[in-house]
């Protein structure tokens, strides 16, 4: 018993075979955006390499690329056997090719499958790249004169006002290290003496942040300096002051940004999947309808499978088990060979 | 004498209005592609309305979306008229309207070619509008309390934070402004106390600038406060510090950033221009070698001529038609009252 099997005379054929082809056109459509999402995803995350540890991971932009890529080729191709089917003498060429081909759009299919969920995976490591480069950023932050850093500052400032947010869980962590350069303290003053003395590394720390932590919205001109000391601005409370300065931090700032994006590029190629799905069970039709014609104009029967689910199942793995054992019986037959002589 | 006649026969007849057809399609894309610029370039100017006085300098974009539909429709009207000037039969029901087509297309290029003259022209006055603009501005940025104003301090800073700019003109016009509001100031302490007592407005003015100054691109934390004081800052001098704040004025800024919007412009106008002088050409050829078809004999050659006489000719040619109009009009007027007088001696 076929599975799902549907009645095509000429003009149905002809029907089917002009809408798959715009069909695969619209794929090959959906593969470069495919492409074009990955390429803009790596870009977006080679922007803020330097927010993140080192050895951040490109294989999910890269896997998109080559999807997409791919995807074009056998859209492609899928195409062209559309456009061909309705000759017979064209057909009979692509044949032999239609169900390796099938069996590789099966394969392609739940190979995008799995790069959607990936997509959407992909937060949980670019949590802890995120962390730790932050971290490294916001202590480099004063190494404006060491070479290979000196645009850290210029960087973080302009991410801290792009994404609006402060340090990397909140702006408090801009208390924990140094981030004036030694090269604008003046160590003979005694406030600076204080300070220094204060901590066990010698650290010049303060509770100040940097003038790109300011919300522009504030009422007042921004409080960058003695941030937690109530006395030294006038009507000031830095427990209720919620305009001042940004109040997210930057790690959470960028994992929403990204996370957004990939869910936008997950959900996006698992609708790419479904036409995919799609195409796939036309050309299979337009396969079985073109392959048992009597003659060009009759009526034929197309389906998906030839027998039930359960039953192509059972025969693929009883071909297995026959192959495996063919190449067991070969070796038997030569050793019994060789025995005999 | 004919202003550049050219010989027509069948085929190039043919291939001209095949060739107008694709030309009068790409004129309408050119249309919609002036249209778009002046919808464009009319937001941006919108987005910074606040720190405009004046919107003179919008009658840039609203001819070039005007024009933009105007040209859409005439080009998609010559596409009509070529896909029906082969057949005989179609063509004449449109022949009385080619003349005002010609005047209308013509109109449409002046109107372009005074759109791009203008961007440039008005730019002194986009500079004036913009220096009262940013003038208030800085003046009301402290009024986050007043409605109405309320928004003005959270429109300069992102203004400057995004064109890399500080105050009017430089940085110096912040110092000139009180730019605190007075809810912030501690009026029982003496520093208050002294700095508003030292200017004859009682305004609370002091050598800082507001965050939105900041350079990032600075190797030193930013400074904002006691800016001319050398002694104030370790390892600090005002005269030779460049990269602490931002040293252009945002006027100079917007400016630049307006200017160079409409010099991206500029030439895509003036490609639409010459693509509409070559679709005017192009269908006043096929109209006169049309014209001067043999009706016995449709396969013959024909001549086709930008104008029938000479440029000098045709103008004294318009000139006489539109005195005659006029006197045309006195006669009759002369006319009636003449015989209006007639009646009345008649009756008297």
């Amino acid at each position: 018993m076929a599975l799902m099997v549907v009645k095509f005379d000429l003009k149905k054929r002809v029907k089917l075979a002009q809408f798959l082809w715009l069909m695969y056109w619209f794929s090959v459509m959906a593969g470069v955006l495919v492409f074009s999402m990955g390429l803009f995803f790596k870009i977006e995350l080679r922007k803020r390499s330097e927010m993140m540890d080192n050895n951040e991971s490109h294989f999910v932009p890269n896997l998109l690329i080559a999807v997409g890529l791919l995807a074009c080729g056998i859209n492609a191709m899928g195409g062209k056997i559309c456009y061909d089917s309705l000759d017979p003498i064209k057909f009979s060429r692509w044949k032999p090719m239609l169900k390796p081909f099938l069996v590789s759009c099966v394969a392609f299919n739940c190979l995008l499958v799995l790069t959607a969920l990936l997509c959407f995976l992909m937060r949980i490591p670019l949590q802890f790249t995120l962390a730790e480069g932050l971290k490294n950023a916001l202590k480099f932050y004063k190494d404006t004169d060491t070479p290979g850093r000196c645009y850290m500052k210029r960087t973080l400032d302009q991410m801290q006002m792009e994404f609006r947010c402060c340090g990397n869980n909140n702006f408090r962590d801009w208390f924990e290290i140094q981030w004036v350069s030694n090269r604008y303290l003046d160590f003979s003053a005694k406030e600076v003496k204080d300070r220094i003395g204060s901590n066990v590394d010698g650290k010049y720390l303060m509770d100040a942040v940097p003038f790109s932590c300011c919300n522009p919205s504030s009422p007042r001109p921004c409080i960058q300096y003695q941030v937690t000391n109530n006395t030294a601005h006038y009507s000031y409370d830095h427990h209720t002051e919620d305009l001042n300065i940004w109040k997210r931090g930057c790690r959470d700032a960028l994992i929403s940004y990204y996370g957004g994006m990939m869910n936008t590029i997950g959900a996006l190629v698992l609708l790419v999947a479904s036409l995919e799905v799609i195409v796939m069970i036309g050309l299979q039709y337009v396969n079985t309808s073109q392959s048992n014609l009597a003659d060009p104009e009759s009526e034929s029967e197309g389906w998906i499978l030839e027998k039930t689910v359960k039953e192509t199942f059972t025969d693929i793995m009883d071909k297995m088990k026959a192959m495996s054992k063919g190449n067991a019986v070969e070796e038997g037959g030569v050793d019994g060979v060789a025995t005999v002589s | 004498m004919v202003l550049l006649k050219l010989q027509f026969p069948l085929q190039r007849r043919v291939r001209l209005a095949q060739g107008l057809w694709l030309l009068s399609w790409l004129a309408v894309l050119a249309g919609a592609f002036t249209f778009s610029l002046g919808v464009y370039l009319k937001t941006e100017l919108l987005r910074r309305a606040e720190v405009m006085d004046n919107t003179e300098i919008h009658v840039v974009p609203n001819i070039l979306m005007l024009v933009g539909l105007v040209t859409m429709g005439i080009n998609l009207f010559a596409g009509r008229v070529c896909q029906d000037s082969l057949d005989s039969a179609r063509f004449p029901p449109w022949k009385p309207f080619l003349l005002p087509w010609y005047g209308l297309a013509w109109m449409v290029c002046v109107w372009l070619l005074s759109a791009v003259v203008l961007s440039y022209a008005l730019q002194g006055h986009l500079e004036e509008s913009l220096k009262v603009g940013l003038r208030n501005g800085i003046r009301f940025y402290r009024d986050t309390d007043v409605p109405g104003r309320c928004f003005q301090k959270e429109t300069i800073d992102r203004l400057q934070m995004e064109l890399r700019c500080c105050g009017n003109t430089n940085y110096r016009d912040w110092f000139e402004v009180q730019w605190i509001s007075n809810r912030y100031l501690d009026f029982t302490s003496k520093e208050v106390k002294d700095r508003v007592r030292s200017n004859v407005d009682g305004r609370y003015l002091m050598d800082g600038v507001p965050f939105s100054c900041c350079n990032p691109g600075s190797p030193r934390p930013c400074l904002q406060n006691h800016l001319t004081d050398n002694t104030a800052h370790y390892n600090y001098e005002h005269q030779s510090e460049e990269l602490n704040l931002y040293n252009r004025g945002c006027r100079q800024a917007l400016v630049d950033y307006y200017m160079g919007l409409m010099n991206t412009i500029g030439p895509g106008i003036l490609s639409v221009i010459s693509l509409q002088i070559s679709v005017l050409v192009s269908l006043r050829y096929l109209h006169t070698s049309l014209e001067g078809v043999d009706p016995e004999n449709p396969e013959a050659d024909s001549e086709g001529y930008i104008l029938a006489k000479g440029v000098k000719e045709t103008l004294m040619d318009v000139k006489t038609t539109v005195f005659k109009l006029l006197q045309f009009g006195q006669v009759e007027a002369g006319d009636e009252a003449e015989a209006g007088a007639d009646g009345e001696k008649a009756a008297s």
